[in-house]
């Protein structure tokens, strides 16, 4: 999230849309219902189903599955025509009066400039900002190379009237977005999108600045294959309307795992390390070409200020360097660089499925996640595992994936052709380990140990540990290939087979490993002692950090994330002394953009931080966003990780994959082509996968109605069927169908009903229910299903055989979204009848 | 039943007066339901369960997001669902959590006839005390919202107790504690009805409900849970929640004048008895000598 949980409560106007979190979230939901009975702010909720969350809502609308972006492309356009827009924050705040090179095309027919079909991938060079000293064309001959890079300096135009200003493209690109064109993709009846952007964008009415909207979201928006540029979507219509970086904006990600955000933060991911770093890739030869590639070179109008954080990326890589590798890390080996695996593909979820399946990928360590039953397509991923020679599955349960073999329709002799071995480890659970967990809100937040494990179970960072520790053991006596990476990392822990916790979250803080003195304060941290911010990572090797963005979480001032302060003097629910929110414990990101040009907050009941004329620094109830002692007069950006230092309605070169501004495209399977542009109905980057387990369905084939998986309130993914109490809450898997639909297959609610996609089936119960309304989509009439992704075949109902035992994942695709390669989980094709 | 040290308002089935009886003054306690803000996660059933020591019962799906389809023996407190559709074609998904409502006017009390089994403290807590219940459904009957409900295997009622033993500690009701949105409140009676009819006000006056309104019948001399409902005009929508809800004529005539009645008659006999007895004196057992003598 740009805010946090409890910011929620300062808003005026709620957009929940790709989310429920009344549902999923319920915990933080009470801000939103804070918020209501507080303020008096309004809720719109957006979804393909009447949630829970739209029970609590202002303002319901029941949109096509997948259809996120001509939504919020037509809310855009409504803004801008209605001068629903915040004009200052949009000059001076964002790249809106920056000017696009020329040749730079929009997508009137789906395709931007540069696209290469062969392989459906585009070249960006156009993609760019023209370079120049204030308005007009270039004025320094651009420098012919190999890589595209941003201009130095920006030519721009801050009337915003050129017609290649960012702006002008904008409104043009969202000009097709009309309320019309939104009702024939989205489904949504023209008069209530209208309500609906009308209530949204009210907070600039008559160019008030006073009030704040904000927009929440979860996985209904990342699972597609356009995912993140709906997220893009809405953060730009945010810029718009100036409400980001202010108390009760922003765009906020709300996360579906209580540590998800930690994980991601850690680099729990295949290509960035931990703080978001970029991962090393074949041609980064030597530290300085990586350091090269992934540091940005500001880019802005001459007369205008960047701080440009990412400057440091050397500091942060070397620090991050040290702290792997310690004494072996030195200046003449290149802080050991050359000891990272160098990432030369795609590693991402479903690769390394598809890699197990077509037998590249030999096992899997499995921790703390269901693979199977997370799909998509469980059969794949189950036809994968039998191609493995060694599955380990660190779990508290016996699970789908530890029980891959036992399956639903493997045979007793299939069984036994099954060579994979399966090592099942008893892991402890979250309330059997300390440790510290980073919510959405990005607070780290440390707890305690409830119980022991039971039994023989062990703590994951143990079992980690002992299996580096024999890894470790081999190489020295054996040598091998490329010792060096495994011998020399460091493993400075108390108790080298049970690292603790406390010792690891010090470890990413950070420390010193030289005496430093602060030049202009003249405050000195001695050799060893732990470092209080990120400020004093230096890239010379003095320094080591785990991960730059969170430190200052333990100190020599001891464990900030442990914090328990409940104090609040502004009311505004900024907590500072509870727990510790990354970075620099700021709880709202961007607030330097909570006051306007001069420094002044655009609200003065909800002050964030301000420009304190005679101390000549930014104050406040929060902690500065900004560069301390950058007066307002340089006109400094508050988006300090951009080179621009401003926002980025228009997202340049290699920021995204697929367009510079987002573009509505179909989802893999739809039941219409694209009425923006029929010939190019998909997301023309989106790549099929190809083996033979691999199908997609069409309309053609009597794939007809569309449908969206998701989670109940009453189930946490496919932990609590192990749960008494949950499964008597919830006790069997259902699919909630409109009753239309249900009336014409002659369904009643219980029934026994198949969902079939052209991966495989799914057997549950029918929900009927007036919370799914048929759909009219481009004039053709469209039913749209859900199913919850509880339930499977282990479990307390699934063992005492109360249900059919299928997995709901079984029914998706593989097909990822070309950024975040995020699988489209939401709005794929089915057929349903009765079982 | 509790285990509280709570001073007593009421017995059922309880001659004489109630011991102790004004001893204490106490609050009247209240459970503030904002079903508004409600979002059916059922964290209530959960700790209500757990704090009541009940464990996993077999439930079917039944076409719904409820539970079960009403409150059980040993499920005192349910959400129900409903699918509202209004007069203008929107949709509403009413939610409302279920449970005893602890009126002022016990029906279930008022219909007891076994002396303890039904108690009201004086904070106005309606308590079953399973020690003295004889299992003979009564309270059901006296009940109009129907809550107690019969354990076959011990043959005693059981109903939701609004946490007596936590309030008795000064602690809030297990269900109150696990709410995340806030939608449950505990306090006075007093300090709840202001509450209450404070966000009624908010929603009539900024969110279009022009009939919400607060649940807190007379017909049961006002009750110890009170709702905000989007329509108070329309209390049956939310999981068939009575709109005049009252003590049932035959409880009120048994407990009442047909009680007086009884009372009398049987008075009556007494007096009748005597009266002979005064008049006639008492009656002579004949010999057995002479019975038999009668028989060959």
């Amino acid at each position: 999230m740009t805010n946090g949980y409890i910011d929620i409560k300062n808003t005026d106007v709620m957009l929940i849309m790709g989310g429920n979190p009344a549902e999923n979230h319920p915990c933080g939901f009470k801000w939103a219902i804070e918020a209501k009975r507080t303020r008096n702010a309004k809720m719109i909720v957006v979804d393909p189903r009447f949630t829970r969350t739209a029970a609590t809502s202002d303002l319901f609308l029941q949109i096509r599955a997948g259809a996120d972006i001509a939504f919020l492309g037509g809310v855009i356009h409504y803004a801008i025509e209605n001068n629903r827009i915040a004009n200052e924050y949009l000059t001076n705040f964002t790249n809106a009066g920056f000017i696009v090179k020329e040749g730079f095309k929009l997508p009137e027919d789906g395709l931007y400039s540069g696209f290469d079909r062969a392989a459906q991938t585009y070249d960006k060079s156009t993609w760019n900002y023209e370079e120049g000293d204030g308005i007009g064309a270039a004025t320094v001959a651009a420098v012919a190379s190999a890589k595209p890079m941003l201009p130095p300096k920006v030519a721009y135009d801050l009337t915003l009237q050129h017609p290649r200003s960012v702006f002008q493209l904008l409104k043009k690109q969202y000009s097709r977005y009309t309320p019309e064109m939104v009702e024939r993709i989205t489904g949504i009846p023209k008069d209530q999108f209208l309500k609906a952007a009308d209530l949204f964008t009210s907070v600039r009415k008559d160019g008030d600045m006073k009030k704040v909207a904000t927009i929440m979201y979860a996985v209904g928006w990342t699972q597609h294959t356009f995912g993140t540029q709906i997220i893009r979507t809405a953060a730009m219509l945010q810029l718009l309307l100036g409400n980001v970086g202010r108390a009760g904006g922003g765009v906020n990600a709300l996360r579906g795992h209580s540590n998800i955000q930690g994980a991601t933060d850690m680099g729990g991911v295949f290509d960035i390390w931990p703080g978001y770093l970029k991962v090393p890739n074949p041609a980064d030869v030597d530290l300085k070409a990586y350091l090269d590639r992934t540091t940005p070179k500001v880019s802005k109008p001459a007369a205008w200020d960047s701080f440009n954080y990412w400057s440091n990326t050397p500091k942060f890589a070397v620090s991050f360097l040290k702290a792997l590798y310690g004494d072996a890390a030195r200046k003449e080996n290149d802080w050991a660089f050359h000891y990272m695996p160098k990432v030369d593909r795609n590693y991402s979820w479903t690769e390394i499925w598809d890699n197990m399946y077509r037998g590249s990928v030999k096992g899997m360590f499995a921790f703390g996640m269901n693979g199977v039953a997370i799909g998509p397509d469980s059969q794949k991923n189950i036809a994968a595992l039998k191609r493995a020679d060694w599955l380990v599955v660190g779990e508290i349960y016996p699970d789908e994936t530890s029980e891959f073999w036992k399956s639903p329709g493997i045979s007793p002799a299939e069984m036994k052709e099954i060579k994979t071995t399966v090592y099942r480890l008893a892991c402890a659970g979250f309330a059997e380990k300390d440790g510290s967990m980073t919510n959405s809100s990005r607070w780290l937040q440390w707890k305690n140990i409830a119980l022991p494990p039971p039994g023989q179970a062990r703590l994951d960072q143990d079992i980690v540990a002992q299996i580096f520790l024999k890894v470790r053991e081999l190489y020295k006596a054996e040598g091998g290939k490329f010792p060096d990476p495994i011998l020399n990392l460091t493993w400075p822990y108390t108790d080298p087979q049970h690292p603790a916790l406390a010792e690891l979250a010090k470890e990413f803080n950070g420390k010193a490993i030289a005496n430093l003195t602060d030049p202009k304060t003249q405050q000195t941290i001695k050799d060893g002692q732990q470092l209080p911010g990120f400020s004093w990572l230096k890239d010379d090797g003095t320094t080591s950090c785990g991960n730059w963005i969170y430190c200052g979480c333990w100190t020599e001032a001891g464990p900030q994330l442990a914090r328990r302060g409940t104090e609040d003097p502004s009311g505004l629910g900024i907590y500072q002394n509870w727990a510790w929110s990354w970075p620099a414990n700021r709880r709202v990101l961007y607030n330097r953009a909570s006051c306007d040009s001069s420094g002044k907050p655009w609200d003065v009941e909800r002050k964030q931080v301000w420009w304190n004329e005679a101390a000549q620094l930014w104050v406040g109830n929060d902690i500065p966003d900004f560069k301390a002692d950058s007066n307002p007069k340089e006109h400094m950006g508050p988006f300090i990780m951009n080179p621009e230092g401003v926002g980025r309605i228009f997202g340049p070169l290699a920021a995204f994959a697929d367009g510079p501004f987002p573009e509505h495209y179909e989802p893999i399977e739809s039941p219409v082509q694209n009425p923006l542009h029929p010939s190019q109905s998909n997301n023309p980057v989106v790549k099929k996968f190809s083996t033979p387990a691999d199908k997609y369905g069409t309309t053609g084939e009597g794939f007809n109605i569309i449908c969206t998986t998701y989670r109940l309130t009453e189930h946490y993914h496919y932990w609590t069927k192990n749960n008494p109490m949950s499964v008597q809450l919830i006790p069997e898997p259902f699919v909630e169908i409109p009753i239309e639909l249900a009336a014409e297959l002659g369904i009643k609610g219980g029934d026994k009903v198949k969902v079939t996609s052209a991966r495989s089936y799914y057997i549950a119960k029918a929900f009927v229910t007036k919370r799914i309304k048929p759909m009219t989509i481009d004039g053709k009439k469209v039913y749209q299903i859900g199913v919850p992704i509880h339930q499977g075949y282990r479990g307390i109902q699934e063992d005492a055989g109360r249900d059919a035992r299928t997995i709901a994942n079984r029914l998706t695709p593989t097909v990822v979204d070309p950024n975040a390669f995020t699988p489209e989980f939401k709005g794929f094709l089915v057929k349903l009848e009765k079982a | 039943m509790s285990q509280a040290t709570l001073q007593i308002r009421r017995i059922s089935g309880h001659a004489g007066p109630v011991p102790g009886a004004g001893v204490e003054r106490a609050q009247t306690v209240c459970k503030l339901v904002d079903t508004t803000t409600c979002i059916g996660c059922k964290a209530c059933e959960v700790a209500c369960l757990e704090w009541n020591g009940y464990t996993f019962s077999e439930t079917v799906f039944d076409n719904s997001y409820q539970t079960m389809p009403e409150t059980a023996w040993n499920y005192w407190n349910l959400i129900k669902f409903n699918e509202h559709e209004r007069e203008d074609g929107t949709l509403m998904l009413l939610m409302r959590k279920d449970q005893c409502m602890h009126c002022a006017e016990p029906g279930c009390l008022a219909a007891c006839p076994a002396d303890g089994a039904i108690v009201q403290y004086a904070n106005g807590i309606v308590d079953f005390q399973q020690d003295h219940c004889i299992g003979c459904g009564y309270c059901v009957t006296g009940c109009p919202f129907n809550i107690p409900k019969f354990n076959p295997s011990t043959k005693k009622m059981f109903k939701c107790t609004l946490c007596a033993d936590r309030v008795a500690q000064g602690l809030e009701p297990a269900c109150i504690k696990a709410c995340p949105t806030g939608c449950l409140h505990f306090g006075t009676k007093d300090d709840m009805t202001d509450l209450a009819e404070t966000r009624a006000q908010q929603l009539r006056e900024h969110y279009g409900f022009e009939k919400a309104g607060v649940y807190d019948p007379t017909g049961v001399g006002g009750t110890g849970v009170i709702y905000v409902l989007h329509d108070a005009a329309n209390p049956e929508a939310y999981g068939g929640l009575p709109k005049n809800p009252h003590i049932p004529w035959v409880v009120r005539l048994w407990k009442g004048p047909a009680k007086w009645i009884g009372n009398l008659a049987m008075l009556g006999g007494i007096i009748g008895v005597a009266l002979h007895y005064l008049r006639f004196g008492p009656k002579r057992v004949e010999s057995a000598k002479d019975q038999k003598g009668g028989q060959p």
